[in-house]
């Protein structure tokens, strides 16, 4: 890429949000991610996010191990990188230390679901006020593309060389939905970003996340479900087609759980 | 004058605690250690401090991450199934340079076995049980006053090196009552926490912080030059820290070396033996890292005996070997002398003497 082509693309991608770190996120993203991947479209949302509610400078990120935890390095915020799948305890203890800050996990579905299962029913359970933004990619990326919680019955993984087989692997979980069920969570809701309208709405369910964090009500959990090219063996125009016809049917979207008040 | 309470040396645990400014405490149910939690989830809120129940040690150590992140000071305390679950916690907090202090009651192993005392962890203390070859410091207080005044020192040090710190204790030190005088204790002066997540904006520098278990090419880190800065640490540490006490070893042929309960136990069996004109002395150390190596080698070199008392298979006696480099006899009570085969027993000080005796 010219200089000029990269200055053009910083200026679009990476000019803005200021939470962003300018000079490295810029130079580095093209290298660390995948053609076509979501993860740092989802990062560019909440950092818009983060900006526009003005909370940018008391907001404190919690990173993970895998293609999520990658864009941390983008934030130009304070942060911790847990262990793989710890976020959540790593979360509470900030929260509870600095309650008026606001603390955020960025996770993918096997660090938040598979390894990290543990410390995100914790966090549900106990009601942190936090807020977890998980990108459900329906793989395990970062390791090459293995069977991760959430990948699709039938799907054709390097761990599930004859797809998933509901009867080895079970079915896949349904995070937003099992968030919504726990008393101390504020809100949950997934959203997508295969279309322009997705990519709005689900900003809008960041939004309202992190309002509930910034009113005290209790737990908010985003799920946001991100083509994986490489791993899906498919080229990032027909991911997005693959998210319509086969993710989303797994995955509805919608918010499954919104209060403003819990007892 | 300082107040004088009687107490058990789980509740000095959090009496020390107290006593160190420690703010926040994680904390999962494991016997014999349910005391250290109990009494914090009492007395931490009342002073304004923060108590969580985690989910399992796992989370509790993982909490411990984060509150270290902070610069505030944090710890957690368990036994011995639950210190297994914190190896990669450990690990990960001695690789991001955060001070925290780790309260480790010792119970009976290896596995699940019973749920008394013992002292089988040892080696996962001294020598960084989890990934990577990481040193914690490790403390063995031998009373309750000595758990109280070893949790300041814990935090101290902890803060002054940025590594984690390991209070090794024992189903019996946690429980025994003794009298407890409190105390705050004033190590001086540390350094500031400028490395400590608070939020964007708030540092002097106006640059963001970052905590993570690896070392940080953004700050011009290499892996290597991050290791020759560990080690840098760990040698300093090694060169200032060094802490044992003596006991009758002046004119002593046979050293005892022995460290918690065990020591208590040995000392009373010096005192036996001295009465019955038997030359023994007793090395405690009270930092189990860094080990005493120096003060064991000079009493080698004075063609002394050696006889290390620990309720374990034999741990500690390797880095009493280490440390004498075959220039003197060492010997072994281990926890096959307790008095009674099942996990109640112990090593009895009459147990000792008779060693004592065979061996002069």
């Amino acid at each position: 890429m010219s200089e000029e082509a990269k200055g053009l693309v910083r200026e679009r991608v990476a000019g803005r949000p200021e939470v962003f770190v300018r000079e490295w996120f810029a130079d580095y993203l093209w290298d660390l991610f995948c053609p076509g991947c979501q993860s740092p479209v989802a990062g560019r949302i909440i950092a818009e996010v983060l900006e526009e509610l003005g909370i940018g400078d008391k907001a404190i990120m919690v990173g993970c191990v895998g293609c999520s935890g990658i864009m941390i390095g983008g934030f130009d915020l304070d942060k911790v990188s847990p262990a793989h799948g710890r976020g959540p305890d790593v979360a509470t203890a900030i929260k509870r230390i600095y309650p008026d800050t606001i603390v955020f996990t960025v996770q993918g579905d096997g660090d938040c679901i598979a390894i990290g299962a543990g410390p995100f029913v914790g966090a549900l359970t106990r009601g942190e006020k936090i807020t977890i933004i998980m990108l459900n990619n329906n793989n395990f990326g970062t390791t090459g593309g293995q069977l991760g919680p959430t990948t699709l019955v039938g799907q054709v993984t390097t761990t599930s060389p004859e797809g998933r087989k509901p009867s080895e692997e079970g079915y896949p979980v349904h995070a937003a939905e099992m968030a919504a069920t726990f008393k101390g969570v504020a809100y949950s809701a997934r959203g997508a970003l295969h279309t322009p309208a997705d990519y709005r709405r689900t900003k809008g369910y960041i939004r309202t996340a992190f309002q509930r964090q910034l009113e005290g009500v209790g737990l908010s959990f985003v799920e946001v479900l991100t083509a994986c090219p490489t791993n899906w063996h498919l080229t990032p125009v027909q991911s997005l087609a693959w998210i319509r016809d086969n993710v989303i049917p797994e995955f509805p979207l919608g918010e499954f759980r919104n209060v403003t008040y819990i007892e | 004058m300082a107040e004088r309470i009687l107490a058990e040396g789980n509740e000095a645990v959090g009496w020390g605690a107290l006593g160190a400014g420690c703010h926040c405490f994680f904390g999962y149910p494991i016997t014999p250690q349910n005391e250290v939690i109990e009494f914090l989830s009492r007395e931490l809120p009342k002073r304004g401090g923060v108590f969580v129940q985690s989910q399992c040690e796992n989370a509790t150590i993982n909490m411990l991450f984060g509150a270290a992140a902070t610069g505030v000071r944090a710890m957690t305390s368990t036994s011995s199934p639950g210190w297994g679950l914190m190896m990669e916690g450990m690990s990960n907090l001695a690789a991001a340079r955060l001070p925290c202090v780790v309260v480790l009651v010792q119970r009976v192993g290896p596995g699940v076995q019973r749920l008394t005392h013992s002292q089988q962890d040892y080696n996962s203390a001294t020598k960084g049980g989890g990934g990577g070859g990481y040193r914690n410091i490790v403390l063995a207080p031998a009373s309750v006053q000595e758990i109280h005044d070893l949790m300041q020192l814990a935090f101290h040090l902890a803060d002054k090196y940025r590594n984690p710190v390991v209070v090794l204790s024992d189903g019996l030190m946690g429980h025994v009552v003794e009298p407890l005088e409190l105390k705050t204790t004033d190590f001086g002066p540390l350094p500031e926490k400028d490395w400590a997540v608070a939020r964007y904006g708030q540092h002097e520098d106006g640059k963001h912080r970052a905590i993570g278990a690896s070392y940080n090419p953004l700050k011009g880190e290499s892996f290597v030059s991050y290791l020759i800065d560990m080690r840098e640490t760990y040698q300093a540490i090694e060169a200032t820290e060094i802490r044992y006490e003596e006991y009758k070893t002046d004119d002593a042929e046979l050293v005892l070396v022995a460290y918690g309960y065990c020591a208590r136990v040995s000392e009373e069996a010096v005192d036996a033996a001295r009465a019955e004109g038997l030359k023994a002395g007793l090395l405690r150390p009270i930092t189990l890292w860094p080990f005493p190596n120096q003060a064991v080698r000079d009493k080698a070199a004075q063609g002394r005996k050696f006889l290390v008392v620990e309720d374990s298979m034999g741990l500690m006696v390797d880095d009493v070997r280490n440390a004498i480099k075959g220039e003197a006899e060492v010997h072994l009570v281990d926890a096959t002398f307790r008095h009674l085969a099942s996990e109640d027993g112990m090593i009895m000080p009459a147990r000792v003497l008779e060693e004592i005796r065979r061996l002069l």
